[in-house]
């Protein structure tokens, strides 16, 4: 905003040459600036915690009402993968903050890299929750359209390394599927709750006398939950990959420096932000009532 | 927020930690601890999240008033779920006995 | 105490010698649309808040005619689209971003002596949200409308209507997001912007609330969000989330629809508030007694508003030992609201009055805000709840906060500040006049409708039995009177753009940093920064006060200087 030039203030045109490129016109300094964009990001993060709070509070509403349905539901989830992510998105926040650290030393190839290192973790964690969403489908568990209630067949779920990495790209694994009812979460369902009453049904074969249409249900809900809470952190994951691409891109050109890389420091919040509600949503959604 | 630059072995030392966390969670709960099952959880995770809070955003070197409004937010989310989880748990002390 | 008087806009002419200021600094649709200047945003959205509240009050009018005669004019139908109409209008497009989003945009900068908000580009987004709010809005309206209540309550929205409420889900969504972004802008600007000197107990009254009202903001509208998602997930999956005989509770819905819901009134009224503050103040020339406390009571309601929403649900199966919680707090979150009308009551005690326009809509918000406070303290009793709950007794009670408060609020700020914003003073006596109308108009159509509430008409009723019509047709009268005054205003306003008489920097002989720049102010709000060296509301004899003019006044220097067209950034 170019001030006209009067005889009274010749010294403002000179001032407004020596600031920083990147300093905006409505900032004093830099430092100002790099507050306000800090302040502003940690607020939007504080509206965040208030967006999931909400599905927080109707799952801790629902667990505390219906806590056998959810533990029936949370048995359907498979361990390995969810343990498989937590590490992947915990090794994201490493990398994402390995980035900041050199974007504050300058070092724009490293900045890159590590901003690459992140974008690769979190596409992976989008890959395993691509498989486990297929596999609830192939289960007829998710809660629009054909929900059924028990499981009837159970999708391949991995037990060790080397079959997560196998499935992960995609080809069959090697011990992993089930060989019938006896096996894997269905053996637990049944002998753990057996006693628990005539709810949980083993291949599908609950006595007539004994079915409760109202249980199904409330599985119904418990996967609507982790449907819903997993899809939102999945789309907020989606977001802060869409980002971290445009700054691996922007670093790539040479734009920040040790002067100026607020961007960077803002997206590393807002990732770190996502793998503290998946830290949450772990052990909440997949360890319910795990014990024999 | 000053330019406090954190040491990369803080970061790895910090992962380890987060590692650690996530393989504890997940041994407590193969425990049978009945109702403290999803305290251990909590706390675990708790914990976890601190240490990303505390470490990797920053936020042990940043100023008073950024720990305040973190500490804020998670008091707000508390707030609903307390004062909500309040209305559940005693809803059935008023029980009708004709 | 010295008044330094900032540089007056002398020295800088458009090509036409016209003074250059915010409003003739760039021409063309572009200039306005892709604007970054926060004050010309205030504008946008004074045009776009405005519309809808005409909008909003068709609706209103429409509801009052039905009213008139105890058939009812509509089918229940009809009847149930119009009221929700008039409610999501009022309360999403209206009352949420009026003040803050016309006044504080406009003044929070000036105020505190900055340029412009922490994220300009951010303050556009907000208006386009809105803007995109406001169309989703109209398009469920065109639609066949929405029929649940502005409250959407469960399972009838999710599972039984057969009306817009996914479309309508959607725009308060937008709404909420557009909100949101103003509260960011506004927590981040207060404490990283301000001009050296300010410091936060010589902050204007004004920001306090507006600090306190995007605190809520902040913490409130995100709960809106989720729970409309959640409602617009339940009516697509019908998993029964929400539904008693699937298994949900419909109360929780409330819970959390109301967690927000009750927090939005403090942000209708807080910022209200804050323009009454500047209000009483200014037109009684005296410092705001006991500053401290009513800078405090803003943030004392902006907490205690998040702990008392269950008192909406008195009558639902929320749990009674709850409810005796919700009700001591409800009486506690009055307590802070009663310390401000205090404060201004005793701050004109000696004051120098001015029963000018604006002063006359700060008194009235002081006397509407107490009745409508006070019932609502009525309606937080427990026993008295559940006798007066959805009835007449609740809408007038908040009609009388709403509409006695937050409009009262807004109509006086826009008189305090026209002159600042538009460049033109509006006509003082049609301006008394209309308030006046207003008033008793406002009274009319509401005080009858505590009457008729208590007697047991039920709100959202198309049709009622014949002995309440004689109340009913005060109150449609009241409203027309009503209409009628709020008609005079925006016709003078209007008129005043191009006949008013030019204002002069600082009419009023008001305190404020935004009485020491032009008006209206030039783009960068100032042409240097200030530093402030006074308290809060200080104010000198009126002949003796640095009152700025324009070029040409005798002893400012006045050097024409052909302007860069259009050189807003």
């Amino acid at each position: 905003m170019a001030l006209i030039e009067t005889e009274t203030a010749p010294e403002r045109i000179e001032l407004h040459a020596e600031h920083h490129p990147h300093l905006a016109h409505h900032f004093e300094s830099m430092e100002q600036q790099r507050e306000a964009g800090t302040l502003g990001m940690w607020w939007f993060l504080l509206t965040e915690i208030m967006f999931f709070g909400g599905m927080f509070l109707a799952y801790t509403v629902y667990r505390h009402i219906y806590f056998d349905a959810f533990a029936a539901g949370s048995n359907v989830l498979s361990i390995w993968w969810g343990t498989f992510n937590t590490a992947v998105l915990i090794a994201s926040s490493l990398t994402m903050a390995l980035a900041v650290f050199h974007a504050q030393m300058g070092n724009s190839r490293k900045v890159v890299r590590f901003l690459l290192f992140t974008i690769i973790l979190g596409t992976i964690f989008l890959r395993v929750k691509y498989i486990e969403y297929s596999d609830k489908f192939e289960e007829h568990v998710f809660p629009a359209g054909d929900f059924r209630w028990p499981i009837e067949h159970e999708a391949n779920r991995p037990n060790n390394v080397g079959d997560m990495l196998l499935m992960l790209i995609g080809a069959e694994p090697l011990n992993s599927s089930p060989q019938g009812p006896e096996h894997a979460f269905s053996v637990k369902v049944t002998t753990k709750y057996a006693e628990k009453g005539p709810y949980y049904g083993v291949g599908g074969q609950v006595p007539e006398e004994v079915q409760d249409p109202g249980f199904g249900g409330h599985v119904r809900m418990y996967f609507w939950l982790y449907f819903a809470m997993t899809g939102f952190h999945a789309l907020h994951m989606i977001i802060g990959i869409g980002l971290l691409l445009m700054l691996a891109w922007q670093a790539r050109k040479g734009k920040f420096s040790r002067e100026y890389h607020s961007y960077i420091e803002l997206t590393g919040l807002y990732w770190h932000f996502v793998d503290i509600v998946w830290i949450f949503l772990f052990p909440l959604l997949y360890l319910v009532d795990r014990h024999l | 927020m000053s330019e406090h630059i954190v040491p990369k072995k803080i970061y790895y030392r910090i992962f380890g930690a987060l590692l650690v966390g996530t393989a504890l969670t997940v041994i407590f709960a193969f425990i049978n601890l009945g109702n403290f099952n999803i305290v251990a959880a909590l706390l675990i995770a708790i914990a976890k999240a601190l240490l990303v809070i505390t470490f990797f955003m920053h936020v042990k070197y940043s100023s008073r008033l950024t720990k305040l409004w973190v500490a804020v937010g998670f008091i707000w989310l508390f707030i609903m779920l307390a004062i909500t989880m309040t209305d559940y748990l005693s809803r059935a002390w008023l029980v009708y006995r004709p | 105490m010295s008044m330094t008087p900032l540089t007056a806009t002398a020295g800088r002419l458009t090509s036409e010698g016209e003074p250059l200021n915010y409003l003739n600094n760039g021409h063309g649709l572009k200039s306005w649309l892709l604007t970054k200047d926060h004050k010309r945003i205030a504008l946008l959205y004074l045009f776009s808040v405005s519309f809808f509240f005409i909008i909003g009050g068709i609706f209103a009018l429409l509801i009052r005619i039905n009213l008139l005669s105890p058939e009812g004019l509509f089918n229940p139908d009809t009847y149930n689209r119009i009221f929700t109409a008039h409610g999501i209008i009022m309360v999403f497009l209206f009352l949420v971003p009026a003040v803050p989003a016309v006044l504080g945009n406009f003044l929070l900068p000036i105020m505190i002596g900055a340029k412009d908000l922490a994220f300009p580009k951010i303050n556009l987004l907000s208006w386009y949200c809105y803007v995109v709010a406001g169309i989703f809005l109209t398009v469920a309206l065109i639609a066949g409308g929405i029929d649940t209540g502005w409250t959407f309550y469960t399972p009838y929205s999710t599972s039984y209507s057969n009306s817009n409420v996914l479309l309508a889900g959607v725009g308060i969504f937008i709404a909420g997001f557009s909100s949101i972004l103003t509260g960011i802008n506004f927590i981040v600007t207060v404490h990283t912007m301000r001009a050296p000197g300010m410091t936060w107990f010589r902050l204007p009254l004004f920001i306090w609330a507006h600090y306190a009202t995007a605190l809520v903001i902040m913490l409130g509208t995100p709960v809106l969000a989720i729970t409309l998602s959640l409602m617009a997930l339940e009516r697509v999956a019908h998993v029964g989330i929400f539904d008693p005989a699937m298994g949900g509770d419909p109360v929780l819905f409330q819970h959390m629809f109301w967690f927000y819901s009750h927090p939005a009134v403090y942000i209708m009224v807080l910022p209200a508030m804050g323009v009454v503050s500047e209000l009483i103040a200014n037109l009684a020339r005296k410092n705001i007694f006991g500053y401290k406390f009513v800078a405090m009571s803003s943030l004392a309601i902006a907490v205690f508003g998040f702990l008392v929403w269950g008192h909406h649900l008195f009558v639902s199966t929320q749990s009674i030992y709850l409810g005796i919680i919700f009700s001591f707090l409800s009486y506690a979150v009055a307590i802070p609201s009663a310390i401000k009308v205090f404060n201004w009551t005793a701050t004109l005690f000696k004051g120098s009055i001015s029963y000018d326009t604006p002063m006359l809509y700060g008194l009235g918000f002081i006397g509407l805000f107490l009745i409508g406070g006070m019932t609502g303290l009525f309606v937080a009793a427990l026993g008295i709840d559940v006798h007066v709950t959805d009835t007449y007794f609740v809408i007038a009670h908040f009609h009388y906060v709403m509409v006695g408060g937050s409009l009262m609020g807004f109509l006086g700020g826009m008189h305090l500040w026209w002159g600042k914003i538009t460049g033109r003073m509006y006509p003082e006596y049609w301006a008394r006049a209309a308030m006046v109308i207003q008033f008793v108009g406002f009274n009319l159509t509401f005080f009858p409708q505590f009457i008729l509430g208590y007697l047991g008409m039920p709100r959202r009723y198309a049709a009622y039995p014949p002995e309440f019509q004689v109340l009913h047709v005060l109150s449609t009268a009241g409203a027309t009177i009503l209409g009628l005054g709020m008609l005079i205003t925006i016709i003078y306003f209007i008129w005043s753009l191009k006949n008013g008489e030019r204002a002069p920097a600082n009419p009023w002989g008001a305190s404020g940093l935004e009485w020491r720049t032009s008006s209206p102010p030039p783009t960068e709000n100032f042409l240097e920064t200030p530093v402030v060296t006074w308290e809060a509301y200080e104010f000198a004899p009126i002949e003796t006060m640095d009152v700025l003019g324009y070029p040409g006044d005798p002893g400012k220097p006045s050097q024409p200087v052909p302007a860069e067209h259009g050189t807003e950034d």
